[in-house]
């Protein structure tokens, strides 16, 4: 494990640990399109699938008006199945008439989905082939997005991972920070200040605003998530020679807190000046959480699968807002990026991996908890049996890492429980 | 491989899950993949349902594929049918599960479950979702009354003497556009004239309700995109009359009471049903300024062929492009098109539609959700008319688009987006004002134009194609001095008119030259 700088704390969760199979009711990998198109503005997504894959796009996507838009689908029709249509050639076609149209891309992804994996279709080949015609012009790369294989967020994971071999290599004598995962433009501004207060030099945030912001990677980068999704894009920067820093998610007061430590330590910064920096924005951030304290205090929280935020979120509701954890489940449970969250957490809350949608909704109806973390396809269901919901995709659609944050974060949580005193009408159905 | 960029329909079991979930007692087991529960949201939050939709997903994952697949199928649909005790359960592939052929229709009729199944077939790759909501309902129609059907050449018995005619609604459903409105002006409108409603469906019905369609003296074909197919197989093995006038517009509402008292046999005074603000409203002279407005026509196959209608012979704009992304309606609306002197564009390729709201250059679109990103960018004023749409298209407010209420909101929905009268006579005036000029939308709509007209509508797309004809600085110019809703036109007008007089150079006189020549 000396890839991995581990915290000395216990890393192993010691509560109940299930898994569960069955109906799924989450998001395929393909919806992480929808934050990452903003996020890498000069980037484009051509999904390689059927109707439904460009349909489950522009749902989430079209209510917002593009007269540009950033992602396409390459739509896979009976001849392209029935192998009298040469699928590399059609691609071919497809994207050349696409850069056509946009000459502001600069990279392309194309994507993966249940239709063009099940038929086995090479995409990372056809990226390659593709690289070589648009030389110059556009960067292209392969990733699947696909329901099988990956689950809302590891969508980005997999982004992520298939331009990790791009990364140039870092010289042997330097040293850099990659902070990993899709954060919001203002937490990038906050960290890069506390990270120069610090003192702590060349920071990457992977991905950065542009897709030509690429960091470089060798013996000398150390790595941070910030997001708990970004396993495999992780291990993929230790196969370069990356050191994986191990740490609570910077979520509320105590994980940013933790999270800036664990990197100050790595860096051998003088603890003291450690605590000297982060001391302001930890107590501001105190402060911020303890407003909406009162509304969470005491009330019963059940987490329904769905980003893998669900462990660090349980964990900062539970520390810092005194809420009970009634479940918490997440779609996949990867050790090696939660280990800095598994011993914060409360020791007798189950953690369930994996879905089997009605067993798990007839438990959230047996313990009527006060608010449940969910997707929408459930969220308006369980509200009109009178049960507070707080739709889950939200976390993954604000800014709601690091201290500055961590009054929003709580805000959130807090906002359907103030709803339901203001509003005076009754509920619909 | 086709390049969409956006999708005017989804794929045909999303249309199997719109009459599944309009209706009550029914069940769909789906065979697809994780992932493909994100259709759920489409009826949670775009309909806002209090509900989960009755469908039951086996949403296996790549680790499924390995092994047994149709063993998934199985425990799926024992478990829903246990679970839910639908009077009917439904069985259907979406487009991964349709690679696999699991089969999953054969394994359900060979399960010997406890609830009658039928099965679909969706033929994802080749049809879409208005296919698959027909297809659904024309199969549970089908298999629920086929048994009922008496002998070929059965004439059917005339209505009891001193019994209420009746008809059914067929077509609404979730999703739909203001489906749930519709049905409501429809009922009340076929009440005034005494006519009572049998059965709607699929919206509201359950399996048992459907049993009753024959009940009624005639079907309302009310979405033909939904019910075309199962009208037409009622009208053969029940010999049940199709009422097809669509009610949308003053008009065609009063064609459409004509139609109902005629199929009915009633005797029926038009004016005594009911009424419309819309026809005073167009006639009154703060709507002179809308005649001959150049508007774009793109939508399903029945209301582009009723908007149509409405815009031309009741708003008095003038039709300058109509199309439809339903190739099953493409007949029609070709015919229709051709009585405004149009060829009709018949695609669903958004860049295509796309190219001719560019070339047209209309001064509005009439559209769905996707011709409000062609409008964005093109900044030409726009409004929805049909699926595919928008959360904001399925208001809290009542908002029919048929019947005499539906007018009146035709009308406020289509004027809202243009500027208003005044405001245009002082644009042509006045060019250079600091708050109100090209660069910013109608005043009357705040921010929400803002950006809208950033940039000229004709840059890169109103250059001529041969690249041989050139803009005079001073031409140039001039035609900044149109005002921006109609310098499109202008340009085009005048490089067509150069083209033709075979000029190399645009100059202010060409500009001029081309007016007078076009303005008759």
């Amino acid at each position: 494990m000396s890839t991995v700088i581990a915290s000395s704390e216990d890393v192993q969760h010691p509560g109940p640990q299930t898994q569960e199979r069955g109906q799924r009711a989450v998001f395929c990998g393909l919806t992480s399109i929808i934050w990452l198109h903003r996020r890498i503005q000069d980037a484009f997504f051509l999904v390689v699938g059927s109707r439904t894959c460009a349909h489950l796009i522009q749902s989430a996507a079209g209510v917002m008006i593009f007269a540009e838009p950033r992602f396409a689908t390459a739509i896979l029709g009976e001849r392209d199945l029935a192998g009298m249509a040469d699928c590399h050639e059609e691609l071919d076609r497809v994207v050349s008439e696409l850069i056509a149209r946009r000459s502001g891309i600069n990279r392309l992804f194309l994507v993966g989905s249940c239709p063009s994996e099940v038929i086995k279709l090479d995409l990372e080949t056809a990226a390659a082939k593709l690289q070589t015609k648009h030389e110059n012009r556009v960067r292209i790369s392969a990733f699947s997005g696909s329901g099988i294989e990956t689950t809302f967020t590891q969508g980005e994971d997999e982004c992520l991972k298939s331009t990790v071999a791009e990364l140039p290599v870092l010289e042997a004598s330097k040293q850099n920070l990659i902070v990993l995962g899709t954060v919001s433009d203002i937490v990038e501004d906050q960290f890069r200040r506390l990270f120069d207060d610090l003192g702590i030099k060349d920071v990457h945030f992977y991905p950065g605003r542009k897709a030509g912001d690429l960091p470089a990677v060798g013996k000398g980068t150390r790595v941070i998530a910030a997001q708990p999704f970004v396993g495999e894009t992780a291990r993929a920067l230790i196969g370069r020679g990356a050191e994986l820093i191990s740490a609570p998610f910077p979520l509320g007061a105590e994980g940013s807190k933790a999270w800036f430590e664990a990197v100050a330590a790595t860096y051998g910064v003088d603890a003291e000046r450690t605590q000297q920096v982060l001391e302001m924005p930890y107590q501001r951030a105190k402060r911020a959480v303890s407003v909406h304290r009162s509304k969470l205090e005491g009330k019963r929280i059940h987490l329904l699968p769905d980003s893998q935020l669900e462990i660090p979120m349980a964990r900062f509701l539970s520390e810092e807002c005194g809420l009970g954890i009634n479940e918490i489940g997440t779609p996949f449970h990867d050790q090696l990026v939660m280990r800095g969250e598994l011993a914060r957490l409360p020791k007798e809350v189950p953690i369930v991996e994996g879905q089997d949608l009605d067993p798990a909704l007839s438990r959230v109806r047996a313990s009527r908890p006060d608010l449940t973390v969910c997707g929408m396809g459930i969220a308006n269901a369980l509200e009109s049996e009178g049960l507070r919901t707080k739709w889950s995709i939200e976390l993954v659609f604000s800014p709601v890492q690091g201290f500055d944050q961590a009054g929003d974060l709580a805000g959130l949580f807090a906002k359907p429980l103030a709803r339901q005193e203001i509003l005076e009408v009754g509920s619909w159905s | 491989m086709e390049l969409t960029l956006w999708t005017y329909e989804g794929p045909p079991h999303v249309g199997a899950i719109r009459v599944a979930a309009s209706m009550r007692d029914v069940h769909l087991m789906l065979h697809s993949p994780q992932g493909d529960t994100y259709a759920d949201l489409l009826f949670t939050m775009i309909e806002r349902e209090g509900r989960r939709p009755p469908v039951t997903y086996t949403t296996f994952q790549a680790r499924d594929l390995g092994s047994s697949t149709a063993e998934m199928v199985i425990n799926s649909l024992r478990e829903s049918a246990e679970r839910f005790k639908p009077q009917v359960l439904l069985v259907a592939d979406s487009c991964t599960a349709e690679l696999i052929q699991d089969q999953p229709g054969a394994l359900a009729l060979g399960a010997d479950l406890p609830v009658p199944v039928i099965p679909l077939e969706m033929a994802a790759y080749t049809r879409k979702e208005n296919w698959g909501a027909a297809e659904t309902f024309y199969q549970l129609v089908r298999g629920l009354l086929s048994r009922q059907a008496p002998p070929p050449g059965t004439e059917r018995p005339p209505r009891e003497p001193g019994a209420r005619p009746s008809v059914n609604l067929l077509g609404p459903t979730k999703l739909g556009f203001r489906c749930r409105d519709d049905v409501v002006e429809i009922e009340r409108l076929l009440s005034s004239m005494g006519v009572d409603v049998n059965v709607v469906a699929p919206l509201g019905a359950s399996p048992q309700d459907l049993q009753a369609i024959p009940k009624a003296d005639a079907n309302v074909n009310l979405c033909p995109e939904v019910s075309d197919l199962t009208c037409s197989w009622l009208a053969r093995t029940f010999g049940m009359p199709t009422i097809s006038t669509i009610p949308m517009g003053w008009g065609a509402t009063r064609d459409f009471i004509a139609e109902v008292a005629s199929a009915l046999g009633l005797d029926v005074d038009v004016d005594a049903v009911g009424e419309s603000r819309l026809p005073w409203y167009s006639r009154s002279i703060d709507s002179t300024y809308l005649t001959g407005k150049r508007v774009f026509v793109f939508a399903d196959g029945s209301h582009a062929i009723a908007a149509a209608r409405v815009a031309r012979d009741e708003m008095g704009f003038e039709v300058v492009g109509l199309g439809t992304y339903s190739r099953e309606r493409a007949r029609d609306v070709r015919a229709a098109a051709k009585e405004y002197g149009l060829e009709a564009l018949i695609t669903d390729n958004y860049l295509e539609v796309e190219a001719k709201v560019q070339e047209l250059q209309p001064e509005m679109v009439l559209g769905t959700q996707m011709e409000r990103h062609i409008a964005k960018r093109l900044g030409i004023p726009c409004a929805v008319i049909s699926t595919p749409a928008h959360v904001q298209d399925y208001p809290a407010r009542y908002s029919p688009q048929m019947g005499f209420e539906g007018a009146n909101v035709l009308f406020d929905t289509w004027v809202h987006p243009l500027i208003m009268g005044l405001e245009e006579h002082l644009l042509h005036m006045f060019r250079d004002d600091f708050e109100f000029n090209d660069s910013v939308g109608p005043s009357h709509l705040g921010s929400e134009g803002e950006g809208a007209r950033a940039q000229d509508s004709s840059s890169g797309a109103g250059q001529p194609d041969d690249g041989a004809i050139v803009w005079d600085f001073e031409a140039e110019k001039e035609l900044k001095k149109i005002p921006f809703f109609v310098r499109g036109k202008a340009r085009r007008n005048t490089e067509k008119f150069a083209v033709e007089h075979g000029l190399t150079t645009i100059e202010v006189d060409t500009l001029y030259d081309a007016k007078a020549h076009f303005s008759n």
